[in-house]
């Protein structure tokens, strides 16, 4: 019991010893352990960085995610793979709204759906003002309670306004144009029409694709409307199932409805998209994960990278301090404590390149968020902190042990002569 | 073969038989030892002498225990040395044996006290109070105001008593000193032996190696070797007296 207490006072005692050794080593060469650490410092700030950003990036594509409820549905049109209706123009394959009738009616794990038309990009005017461009959605009344987005004044698109001129604006157009507050009643032109606004709905939390900086509006007007600006427009839709469980069935009956509106031959491809939401995700989330291997990867080659600089600087500086290590072993050192003299001095080494490399990443990471709205959940989760140290002292040691065991199987004698 | 000039007073702290170092080089063998008998005991000084090539280093690396004979027994304190381990030899090394070097092999980037206290880092009992240790060990050659300077503020001379500090700082049974004046002018080389008699009368066993006739003032056992042989073991008078007579002494010209 009391030779285990001592075996365990010498343990500690050796230990101390070799990271004393090694921290003063480090400290004498100053100038040479900032350079050996660069390249993990680079791998290590890097590797943080770009977990940083993608799981900012899932982050936010979550939260965006959020509006719909887990329930929902994207319906589109998608050319197929084969067959003659792979060359076909979008006008000839586009969505028809009478392929829509009655599609509650035949499919039962269905709660809604709503049509939604694309107007494209019309200039708007309100008196002198005006806005260059703004993205111009027709909607169906039911598209409100599938996308939740909040009304801010008055009230969204409803079953009334059919065929009539109304829209509803975002907060960012509203005082772009210079109209009051609340500017339910006032009307607005949009290409060549007057339109009345009825509400003002909250913006889209904005994907940013395309560039920060760069305002986007969007106009909702009711579905029919969209016929008053194109004669063929393009057709999309958003349907949500009674409940999350039957959103499986929900999309079977879909695809079943759609392929006999649309007279698909049953040898035929679909020639549309009925994808839940949660399906979607799962796809971004495997996206995703093959992102960040490919960034694993790249920044595993750069740390490999890094770690052979340190072996080699390792070398150098063993080479350089032979008669050092001479004399070490001739006044009694160990094989044992030169090697974990220079054991630890390559951990700790690549030790305190991981942690300049966390803070630089985090530094990195900052920047990332304020460059583009789409990152600005950017931050560095822990488990990428934890893994970017393991990996950095998995380095230190594969490539320290080399050098170290050299050190360690020097002769003294032969050591000491060295020049 | 020789007359052994050994005083019979005290413990013998080293004893060699038949003790033998072969280099091969090429498919030349070189006998750099080539039968050695000594028996060193408590607090004898000796002065190793001779030509060049005759040996002297090598011996004193087999002594310091930083390298093996090929042939022949090595025993110190009663423990043989012969058939040890690495581990071993170093703590060895780290415990009975100091060694000074001609080129004193002091860590530039430390200064004088730490240089001292490095032997004690390899201690198992050294770690602890180890600089208490270091400077009384610098008192002790006279260093006491240079602790914190660094290897290229010293003087030579006091290079090496920081080079002896080291050796001593283990208390260590023997001190051993391969030509520890060579680098030195011989005003500090006086100096240096002065030391080396101090440390003497203070009961410290010393075994020297010098080409310098003036140590025989110091030392009390004089050992002369040829060609890897130990040739004369003499007192210092004894030795003296053969050289005097015109005796074919090896080393008697200053290389
Ligand atoms: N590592 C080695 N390999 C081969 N031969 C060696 C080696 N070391 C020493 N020798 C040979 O062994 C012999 C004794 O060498 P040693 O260094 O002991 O001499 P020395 O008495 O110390 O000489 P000096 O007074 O010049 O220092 C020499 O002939 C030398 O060439
Ligand atoms: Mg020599």
């Amino acid at each position: 019991m009391k030779g285990l207490f001592y075996a365990f006072l010498a343990f500690i005692q050796f230990v101390y010893q070799s990271v004393y050794l090694s921290l003063s080593q480090i400290w004498a060469n100053k100038t040479r352990s900032i350079l050996t650490t660069i390249g993990i410092v680079i791998g290590v700030a890097s590797t943080t960085a770009v977990i940083a950003a993608l799981t900012g990036l899932k982050a936010k594509i979550l939260s965006q995610v959020e509006t719909f409820g887990n329930n929902t549905i994207i319906i589109e049109v998608r050319w197929p793979d084969t067959g003659p209706k792979q060359n076909m123009s979008w006008r000839q394959l586009r969505f028809r709204t009478e392929e829509f009738a009655g599609l509650l009616e035949h499919c039962p794990s269905l709660e809604r759906y709503a049509l939604i038309g694309e107007a494209g990009q019309q200039m708007v005017k309100y008196g002198e003002k005006s806005v260059q461009y703004a993205q111009i959605h027709g909607v169906e009344p039911a598209w409100h309670d599938i996308e939740h987005r909040g009304i801010v004044v008055g009230r969204g698109i409803s079953v009334i306004d059919e065929g009539r001129a109304v829209c509803l604006i975002e907060p960012e157009l509203r005082d772009k144009l210079g109209l009051e507050k609340d500017c339910v009643g006032e009307s607005i032109r949009i290409g060549f029409r007057n339109f009345r606004i009825v509400g003002v709905i909250e913006k889209r939390p904005d994907l940013g694709i395309g560039g920060g900086g760069q305002e986007r509006y969007e106009i909702i007007i009711p579905f029919e409307m969209t016929a008053k600006f194109r004669q063929e427009f393009w057709v999309w839709a958003l349907a949500e199932s009674k409940s999350p469980e039957v959103l499986d069935e929900a999309v079977a009956e879909l695809k079943f409805f759609l392929r006999r509106t649309r007279h698909i031959q049953p040898d035929e491809q679909d020639t549309f998209s009925v994808e839940s939401l949660k399906s979607a995700i799962q796809t971004f989330n495997k996206i995703s994960i093959m992102v960040t291997l490919v960034a694993g990867g790249v920044v595993g080659i750069s740390l490999l990278v890094g770690g052979v600089g340190i072996m080699n600087i390792m070398l150098v500086s063993i080479s350089e301090r032979t008669k050092e290590i001479g004399l070490r072993k001739a006044v009694g050192a160990k094989k044992s404590a030169i090697l974990m003299q220079f054991l630890v001095e390559a951990v700790i080494l690549c030790f305190v390149g991981g942690i300049v490399g966390v803070g630089i990443g985090q530094l990195l990471t900052l920047a990332i968020a304020h460059s583009n709205p789409l990152l600005e959940r950017t931050y560095i989760p822990a488990w990428a902190i934890v893994l970017s140290f393991a990996f950095a002292a998995t380095v230190g040691i594969c490539f320290g042990i080399f050098p170290a065991i050299k050190a360690a199987r020097l002769d003294p004698i032969e050591a000491l002569r060295h020049e | 073969m020789s007359q052994q000039a050994s005083s019979t007073n005290g413990n013998v702290i080293i004893r060699l038989q038949g003790l033998k170092r072969f280099y091969r080089v090429g498919v030349e063998e070189i006998h750099a030892l080539d039968g050695v008998e000594l028996e060193v005991r408590e607090n004898e000084y000796i002065a190793v002498m001779g030509h060049s090539g005759s040996g002297k280093s090598t011996l004193m690396n087999v002594l310091g225990c930083l390298d093996r004979p090929s042939e022949g027994s090595y025993e110190i304190d009663g423990e043989n040395v012969t058939r040890m381990g690495d581990a071993e030899l170093a703590s060895i090394r780290n415990k009975r044996i100091g060694f000074v070097f001609q080129s004193f092999e002091l860590l530039s980037q430390l200064n004088a006290l730490k240089n001292v206290e490095m032997p004690l880092l390899y201690a198992s009992n050294g770690w602890f109070g180890r600089s208490a240790r270091a400077k009384k060990s610098l008192e002790r050659v006279g260093l006491g105001d240079r602790m914190k300077h660094k290897p290229n503020q010293l003087s030579g001379g006091e290079k090496q008593r920081v080079a002896i500090a080291r050796a001593l700082v283990c208390n260590p049974s023997i001190l051993l000193a391969d030509e520890p004046t060579g680098n030195l002018d011989s005003k500090t080389s006086e100096n240096i032996l002065e030391l080396f008699g101090e440390l003497h009368k203070q009961g410290q066993t010393i075994i020297i190696v010098t080409h310098e006739r003036d140590v025989a003032q110091h030392a009390k056992r004089i050992i002369r070797m040829q060609d890897g042989r130990i040739l004369t073991d003499l007192t210092s008078e004894q030795d003296e007296a053969k050289s005097q007579s015109g005796g074919d002494i090896p080393g008697k010209e200053k290389l």
